[in-house]
């Protein structure tokens, strides 16, 4: 039952490096990173039940510490993912410490990280630091070395490395004290607690870890586009687009995610050949998305549950 | 190995816990009783962290823990269960369980079987791989006891583990906790059900509106007149006396 | 310069009337079916694009025009309450938010669908008049709005504190199984409560269009500020609502003065997170 699966998974993988087509590989790019996103989001919100409406945070966190690290301080590009993997976590760990120390949780955490990511959206709007709303420019610059690649299919690589250093994540968390820790919280506190689960700190590190995993996809973004603004790095929509894949897939699963991402990049792709309006297709997810938690709460892959079951 | 002194709690008007002491001796049973309302589980609740008393004293092994967090105190070794019993409900029952034992072993496989030993164990063996949210009222009971056990505690604070249970249950779960204080383990119970407290406990505080009232051996309190009055309401003792 | 302030606050506090009626709204919703309605801004512009329409299309202006939407809105939170977010979220508090969060992003991206990202406005005599008070010039549009959103707001409060309606809806905030044994069917309150929560957006809509833009994307502006009055005044408190409401208009309007046009909005964000970490039970609420 396994080996089929493997086998097509490894060809949906390694497929586009095959591909020609630069809208393809497009295709294929945009669904993996969508997927990396959305599982950066399942770490926190799916295992941890930690549901966030502001994780573009931690995106918009990491395109600025790539652009900001060449153009202020001339670095090459690629030290931006340390660097990255540092500044995603550190917010993760002050925004988790100072929610989850107030007892936040549920629909309050929720509106607490929209609100921050409203601060960073106004704060890199204006300080003079972030070029307020003029966004940064990353200079051209062509070539591995400096992590600007002409070839999508380099792009495509970085990203898929990506998806499966957070799925490795995901998994791991299935497997470990950790993550058992972390589900315990989701389900009920006061049991954990009594447990020996220190709901602070456990919370916090897996919000850390989602955050410094989501700025990654920051800085490709940033490395892919070369260009970073406000509204790119903290508008809502990513943060939402980060929290429906993971839903529709599954949350707290470990392929849910992946899954999710095809579906949707499916739907946007079908849906723009009835009607190409930038609206549609986020319709059909919102659609989706109430679809999914009305008849399916444990996402598509529940699908599969249910029929293996 | 736990001594509680002056232990107080007021919600707005009521004073549920007022200056309660008690004292569990290492390797002991000590139950505590009364009727309900009295304040017993408000008590554990501030003993094991998870209400912060008004004031008092709570003492395990010689350090003062009052004002400390649940996991801490469950991390020092003492460990309670809920009257109203807490599953995680999206998790199975191994998984539960497995909890309570990673908090002595971040080994996955050992925390595994560990866990599994103290299903078996508990009687829990045919549902492991279940949902713990399809378990049976008495299966949550024990559910709740397998996991504070799988923490390898070496105090248990066990809130009306026996309510809901028919006789044979119960019977069983008297044998089961008597053989976990015969492994070692210090035991503070809550009960009502005074066959089982008579079989288990070495020692009684009853608890009423909040102050003890009497403190002894089960035989002793199951005719103090305090006692007899704070279950049956004023003049029942005299009353049972004159038919006597 | 004492001028400018006294502009800037008067300012605040007529916004802040139509602030707090949005969030009046809210905090029904919030008090009886104990839901974050995440959808609200997104009505809120529903609402907008409806006064709107019914201005451009058939040239009623929004004032007329102000008791059909605030009725159709009821009529549209009722339905969504009953059909779909009552029904798909089966009382779970994630699933709640979700669904609302479904229904924002379903609403905001069929209006961006049907009439494209552009902000639009309408103009008509009011929408640059303006009252001398003194050395002070008030929009007129927005002392009505602000006078207007009073009286609904006193209005919704003698509805719920004076008619039978109003108190099953308050014993089915307090105790939905109390209420049940009083043959009170809580579901029906709950839609019902959703609907006047939301058919206070049809008339907010209406009082903010005349000088306010319109666009798929404005219930964005809206979802924070609401959330904000309504937690700094106590979820569920409508003293704290209308307060709330005031206080974050001026907040917002002297942000502007201080920290200038493009930092400014960030008080609103900062008064939202400190109330949050530090007294989640707002100005008004009871502790929880
Ligand atoms: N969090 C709380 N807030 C307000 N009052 C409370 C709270 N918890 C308990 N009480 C009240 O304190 C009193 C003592 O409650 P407690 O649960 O400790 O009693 P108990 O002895 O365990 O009763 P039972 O035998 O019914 O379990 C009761 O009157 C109860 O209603
Ligand atoms: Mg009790």
């Amino acid at each position: 039952m396994k080996a089929p699966l493997i086998v097509v998974g490894l060809v949906l993988a390694l497929g586009p490096f095959a591909l020609t087509s630069q809208s393809l590989v497009n295709f294929a790019m945009l669904t993996v990173v969508s997927a990396f996103l959305g599982q950066c989001w399942n770490i926190a919100g799916g295992f941890g039940g930690l549901t966030s409406f502001g994780h573009t945070i931690f995106f918009g966190t990491g395109a600025y510490t790539a652009a900001i690290l060449q153009t202020r301080w001339g670095l090459n590009p690629w030290l931006a993912l340390p660097a990255a993997l540092v500044t995603g976590s550190l917010v993760g760990a002050a925004i988790g410490a100072a929610a989850f120390r107030a007892g936040l949780r549920g629909s309050y955490f929720a509106l607490v990280t929209l609100a921050f990511a409203e601060v960073f959206r106004v704060l890199s709007n204006s300080l003079d630091f972030t070029r307020g709303g003029l966004g940064i420019n990353i200079p051209l610059g062509m070539g591995a070395g400096n992590f600007q690649f002409a070839d999508r299919r380099s792009t495509y690589a970085v990203a898929l490395a990506f998806l499966v250093l957070a799925t490795a994540a995901a998994a791991w968390l299935k497997r470990a004290r950790f993550g058992a820790r972390l589900a315990a919280l989701r389900e009920n506190e006061d049991a954990a607690a009594a447990l020996g689960v220190n709901l602070v700190r456990t919370k916090t590190i897996a919000l850390a870890l989602s955050g410094g995993l989501t700025a990654l996809g920051g800085v490709l973004y940033a490395q892919t586009y070369l260009y970073v603004d406000p509204a790119i790095s903290f508008g809502v929509e990513r943060s939402v687009e980060m929290l429906l894949v993971a839903m529709i897939g599954g949350a707290g699963t470990v392929w849910g995610p992946i899954l999710g991402a095809i579906v949707l990049h499916i739907i946007a792709d079908v849906s723009r050949s009835w009607i190409d309006t930038p609206g549609f297709a986020p319709m059909l997810y919102g659609v989706v998305l109430l679809v999914i938690i009305g008849l399916l709460p444990r996402g598509i892959i529940g699908i599969w549950e249910r029929w293996r079951a | 190995m736990l001594e509680v002194s002056g232990l107080s709690k007021r919600f707005g008007g009521l004073q549920a816990v007022r200056d309660v002491a008690l004292k569990v001796p290492p390797g002991s049973i000590t139950a505590l009783i009364g009727p309900n309302g009295a304040g017993k589980t408000t008590t554990f609740a501030m003993i094991a962290g998870f209400i912060r008393p008004d004031s008092g004293r709570v003492v395990l092994d010689g350090h003062d823990i009052a004002g400390r967090r649940p996991d801490q105190i469950a991390e020092a070794g003492m460990v309670r269960t809920f009257q109203i019993t807490q599953p995680f409900a999206g998790l199975t029952v191994l998984e539960n369980i497995r909890l309570g034992a990673f908090l002595r072993s971040a080994d996955t496989s050992a925390a595994t079987a560990a866990a599994r030993a103290v299903g078996l164990r508990l009687g829990l063996g045919p549902f492991l791989d279940r949902p713990a949210a399809a378990l049976t009222v008495a299966g949550r009971k024990r559910l709740e006891v397998a996991r504070a056990l799988a923490t390898a505690p070496r105090m248990l604070l066990l809130d009306e583990v026996m309510a809901g249970l028919n006789p044979t249950e119960i019977q069983e779960i008297v044998a089961m906790i008597r053989a976990i204080r015969d492994g070692g383990v210090t035991v503070l119970l809550i009960e009502h059900i005074m066959q089982a407290v008579a079989a288990l406990a070495d020692d009684v505080y009853v608890l009423a509106e909040g102050a003890l009232i009497a403190h002894g051996p089960p035989r002793a309190i199951a005719h103090d007149d305090r006692v007899i009055e704070a279950y049956l309401g004023r003049g029942a003792a005299a009353k049972l006396g004159a038919h006597a | 310069m004492a001028e400018i302030y006294a502009a800037a606050l008067i300012n605040g506090l007529l916004i802040g009337g139509v602030y707090a009626l949005v969030a009046l709204g809210l905090t029904l919703i919030y008090g009886v079916l104990h839901i974050v309605n995440f959808a609200h801004g997104s009505l809120l512009m529903v609402a907008m694009f409806a006064a709107w329409l019914m201005a451009e299309k058939a040239g009623v202006h929004p004032y007329a025009a102000l008791p059909v939407v605030a009725l159709a809105m009821f009529a549209l939170g009722w339905l969504l309450y009953r059909y779909v977010i009552g029904r798909v979220s089966r009382g779970e508090d994630r699933a709640i938010l979700l669904a609302t969060l479904g229904v924002a992003v379903v609403l905001d991206n069929v209006f961006l669908t049907l009439f494209g990202g552009d902000t639009r406005q309408i103009e008509s005599d009011l929408t640059f008049a303006v009252i001398e008070a003194g050395p002070l010039l008030l929009s007129v549009p927005k002392v009505i709005a602000f006078a207007v959103s009073l009286l609904l707001a006193g209005a919704l409060w003698a509805f719920m504190a004076l008619t039978d309606t109003g108190r099953a809806i308050r014993a089915v905030a307090k105790e939905p199984e109390g209420a049940r044994l009083m043959g009170i069917r809580p579901e029906r309150i709950f839609a019902l409560a959703y609907g006047i929560g939301i058919g206070c957006l049809g008339a907010a809509g209406c009082l903010l269009l005349p000088s306010f833009f319109v666009s798929p994307h404005v219930g964005n502006v809206f979802v924070l500020v609401a959330f904000t009055i309504v937690v700094l005044g106590g979820m569920g408190s409508f003293p704290g609502a209308v307060v709330g409401g005031l206080l974050i208009g001026v907040t917002e309007s002297l942000g502007g003065l201080w920290l200038g046009e493009s930092l400014g909005p960030i008080g609103i964000s900062l008064v939202f997170i400190a109330v949050l970490l530090f007294r989640p039970t707002g100005l008004f609420g009871a502790a929880r």
